[in-house]
């Protein structure tokens, strides 16, 4: 019986479609992976394995650039969303106050407003008070649009959390500090993560933007392959971008291995 | 009384902080744009506080119509595809066997965490007239001269179909997990076709995953000029690129915060239509 | 200091009132809690039970009055601060630690050395007889398993008072009634108060040294589980404490030794004294209490018809229809012989069987209010 429905629901042709898709989704990525191994300068056909581009780009001062500024955006702007919208996740699920509806609600105009729209709404802001862009803004911008996700993404977590758990806590010995370290934190800790992971993947993945509210020194990789892109990209930018990929990818593979393990033993 | 002012002071010092970048770095700036929208461009790019309703009444010149309806027809074109690619392969994932489940939603994931640019840019190497596919199909002979693929509007199609399926195929398979897998059973125990069942009861009950899918497909394709920028030609304008040039090439930022309220007007429409519907909570 | 008299009382509730939103869920509650003694508070859902403990774990804060522990009021203690731990309703187990963890979770905050904490542990998790399991998590447990681990990680404090909401309330029947015994013996072995929550009348007969019975915010009456039954003070006490058959009347005559009380539906001559001509009162017989004759019987003129036999194991119930429409019941043990259903016979109850209570006006307004919901409780608590 059991066998009949496996097959009855994960037929050849349900492979194969799924197989489709995914290599529609796939096909870029492994282009850019394997032409930054490829011999030829060209990016038409493969012509012999190299390592030489993942040398080369380090002499490509301005990509470098790029690429480090990329990495210190993400990682501010994670730490700082996450930082902020935690502290407002707890405070809107212990404390009651008037406009509490009201505050909960507008987290949701950052998600569903247009990045272009509130791009052009930080650049028109920004200038208009005389602040040239920077890192600083471009920091600013990717922890705006993040913060809600984190924000959300902890109150579900909180919102499946026993209070009488804090109770117990404070009524062992623990003092509200204690009790948010000992307790409260280690077990929100798997919405955390995941929301940390939402913030990194978000800034990593902007491109909109960062390109209205980066200044010409803090351009991120994007932004630089944006402005490539049209006279022909060289293959460092592959080995980089590769660089790139595997990073992302094996930091949010290891969240995500922690954050199962941590909401697993609960 | 102590203990009511210690409460606000935690309120306070919690929800303060959020409260006070998003109301600096969100709320007033969304004020600059509505402002600005009612001031006069100067001929050195800059703007004069001149109030006016000529950006407004620009809107309604032949050309910016044409951009609107392009636009919001790329946008419709891209969520259908993205609905009809994206609802099956939701599907199949959802009713995977357990034991390869975690790998397909994980495979699915990966792409998010990819950059949509250097995806894209793959996208732009593989089509390129001097490109990848190109080479190979003139290579096995099916082709003697390359064929034009990047830069036409098929492949600024392509590029949003590609960025934003992910977008579209994530509230689908959570929508789809949810099913109550009994409901299916009891539909054919009823005497419904497998035809009958999806259309009676499996499209239903998956509807809010639809809308949810089809907003965060819709809304953001408005705004992604970057994809049109690398693999569209110039022949066609949208509305994201417009407003990018008002920006920086053309400098006319009044025309510009013009635009962009039209992109909000679109979106809270939308969301209207929307929460009638589904609820905030699932696009999130 | 605030010394208060009597030695032994442990926790003493002077006047407490408790406010939500304006509404008063705790009225003027007066209650000395005895070193020792295994007290239990009980009432429906609602009665302010669970508020009143909530107070004395310092949870919640008096809106007016005191709370004294040992004999030092300690209104403005925070929970850490109050040498009493409480064991949770749905066992609030931290659910990222394990069973050591848990267990030793107040002797780190307290920086109590290691090796002690090992032992202490070990010692707990002896005496609630979790040996092997220290490193489970929660989320591996048992609903039985983790209410032990809630009452060690409780025990292990040495509190001066254990309080304890509901703890078997998520339990199965077999396994509550395995966990009551269970509790009640620690207690006895290790000498520690318990004040005890349930609206589980059943439980609170069977595990409590005292029962306060409380209803509506208010203290209804507090006594051994055998005063309580037998004697109970209010018409409240007798309807939620087992089953019971309340009639009401009034004193149309009196003698040297007994009133003779005038019901809708009949009289009946009571050896009790101390009543006023005309005071309405309300007869309270059990129904193992009441009996039936077709006989007459002296000093009753109290007549109903035989409605229903109900079957109930060792006993059957009989259901007697009064002229006034009111059902009374009555217990009799299976082997007796039944009256026929339809049959008129006479109802009666031995001397001293039937308690009557004054109808204070408190009191009345108390049972109009109440009516409605200790209907609902009957069904699901008390059947």
């Amino acid at each position: 019986m059991e066998k009949r429905r496996k097959i009855r629901e994960f037929k050849p042709g349900s492979v194969f479609y799924a197989c489709l898709v995914y290599l529609f989704l796939y096909l870029p990525i492994f282009v850019v992976i394997a032409f930054s191994f490829n011999t030829s300068e060209m990016n038409i056909t493969f012509q012999g394995f190299t390592f030489e581009w993942y040398g080369r780009m380090f002499e490509n001062r301005q990509l470098m650039q790029s690429f480090v500024n990329t990495i210190i955006v993400a990682a501010s702007s994670t730490v700082l969303s996450v930082i902020i919208g935690t502290l407002c996740a707890l405070g809107l699920y212990k404390f009651e106050f008037k406009l509490k509806n009201m505050i909960s609600s507008s987290l949701y105009i950052p998600i569903v407003i247009p990045e272009l729209v509130f791009a052009i709404a930080l650049l028109i802001f920004f200038s208009s008070i005389h602040v040239s862009m920077s890192m600083i803004t471009l920091i600013i911008a990717h922890v705006t649009f993040s913060m809600p996700f984190v924000v959300i993404t902890v109150r579900a977590r909180l919102a499946g959390f026993d209070k009488s758990i804090e109770e117990a806590a404070r009524d062992l010995g623990a003092n509200e500090i204690r009790t948010f370290f000992r307790v409260t934190l280690p077990m929100i800790s798997p919405g955390v993560i995941s929301g940390g992971m939402l913030a990194l993947t978000m800034s990593l993945d902007d491109v909109v933007v960062s390109f209205f509210t980066a200044g010409p020194e803090s351009q991120t990789l994007p932004l630089k392959i944006l402005g490539m892109v049209r006279k022909g990209v060289s293959p460092d930018v592959n080995a980089l971008s590769t660089l790139m990929i595997l990073g992302t990818v094996v930091i949010l593979l290891t969240a995500t291995v922690i954050q199962g393990k941590l909401e697993k033993k609960m | 009384m102590i203990r009511s002012f210690k409460k606000r002071i935690g309120a306070l010092v919690t929800v303060g902080p959020t409260m006070l970048w998003l109301g600096l770095f969100l709320m007033i700036p969304l004020v600059y744009v509505i402002g600005m929208s009612f001031l006069t461009k100067n001929a050195y790019g800059g703007v004069d506080f001149k109030f006016t309703l000529s950006n407004y009444s620009a809107l309604f010149s032949k050309e910016y119509v044409k951009v609107f309806a392009d636009s919001l027809w790329l946008s419709l074109e891209t969520t259908i595809i993205c609905l009809i690619v994206g609802y099956p392969f939701a599907y199949i994932i959802a009713n995977a066997p357990k034991k390869w489940k975690p790998a397909l939603v994980l495979l699915l994931m990966l792409p998010f965490w990819t950059n949509s640019l250097i995806r894209t840019y793959g996208w732009n190497t593989l089509l390129r007239t001097e490109g990848i596919i190109n080479h190979f199909l003139q290579g096995i002979g099916l082709i003697d001269k390359p064929l034009n693929m990047l830069y036409t509007d098929g492949a600024v199609l392509l590029g949003m179909v590609y960025a934003l399926l992910p977008f579209t195929v994530l509230p689908l398979h959570t929508s789809i997990e949810k099913l109550d897998k009994s409901l299916l059973e009891a539909s054919s125990d009823l005497g419904a076709s497998r035809v009958h069942t999806f259309i009676r009861v499996i499209l239903p009950l998956t509807m809010p995953g639809i809308f949810a899918g089809s907003i965060q497909t819709f809304i953001p394709s408005l705004g992604f000029f970057f994809i049109s920028d690398m693999m569209g030609g110039a022949k066609t304008m949208y509305i994201g690129n417009l407003i990018k040039n008002q920006f920086l090439s053309a400098r006319n930022w009044p025309l510009g915060a013009v635009l962009s309220i039209v992109l909000i007007v679109i979106t809270l429409v939308l969301m209207k239509l929307y929460t009638r519907v589904g609820s905030l909570e699932d696009m999130a | 200091m605030n010394k208060t008299q009597g030695n032994d009382v442990i926790v003493r509730i002077s006047d407490v009132d408790k406010s939500f939103d304006g509404e008063r869920v705790v009225k003027k509650l007066n209650l000395d809690v005895e070193r020792g003694e295994f007290l239990t508070m009980l009432g429906p859902s609602g009665c302010g039970k669970t508020t009143t403990l909530r107070m004395i774990a310092g949870f919640e804060v008096p809106t007016s009055g005191q709370i004294f522990l040992e004999g030092e009021d300690v209104d403005d203690k925070k929970p850490y601060e109050r040498n009493v731990n409480t064991v949770f309703q749905n066992y609030a187990l931290f659910p990222h630690m394990n069973v050591f963890d848990n267990i030793a979770f107040g002797l780190v905050e307290k920086k109590v050395k290691k090796d002690e904490i090992r032992r202490r542990v070990e010692e707990m998790i002896r005496l609630v007889q979790l040996d092997g399991m220290e490193k489970r998590m929660p989320a591996q447990m048992s609903g039985g398993q983790k209410q032990r681990v809630a009452i060690a990680r409780a025990l292990v404090n040495r509190p001066k008072v254990l309080l304890l909401d509901e703890p078997l309330g998520a339990l199965d029947l077999k396994l509550r009634k395995q966990m009551q015994g269970e509790l009640k013996a620690l207690q006895r072995r290790l000498g520690i108060t318990f004040i005890y929550v349930t609206h589980d009348q059943e439980e609170a007969l069977t595990m409590s040294d005292r029962i306060a019975v409380m209803n509506r915010g208010r203290l209804e009456q507090v006594g051994t589980p055998e005063q309580v039954y037998n004697h109970p003070e209010t018409k409240f006490v007798a309807d939620f404490i087992g089953e019971s058959n309340i009639i009401e009347g009034y004193v149309e005559n009196m003698t040297e030794d007994s009133i003779e009380v005038t019901m809708e539906s009949g009289k009946a001559v009571i050896p009790e004294t101390g009543y006023r001509m005309e005071e309405m009162v309300y007869l309270c017989i059990r129904p193992e209490n009441l009996k039936i004759s077709t006989e007459e019987k002296e000093g009753f003129r109290f007549r109903g018809q035989v409605r229903e036999h109900i079957f109930i194991g060792s006993t059957n119930k009989t259901m007697i229809e009064m002229p006034n429409g009111q059902m009374l019941k009555s217990v009799t043990p299976a082997e007796d012989e039944l009256i026929p259903t339809g049959t008129t016979v006479n109802v009666y109850w031995n001397p001293g069987k039937a308690v009557v209570m004054r109808t204070k006006e408190e009191q009345i307004y108390n049972v109009i209010e109440q009516s409605v919901e200790i209907e609902g409780m009957r069904n699901d608590q008390i059947f």
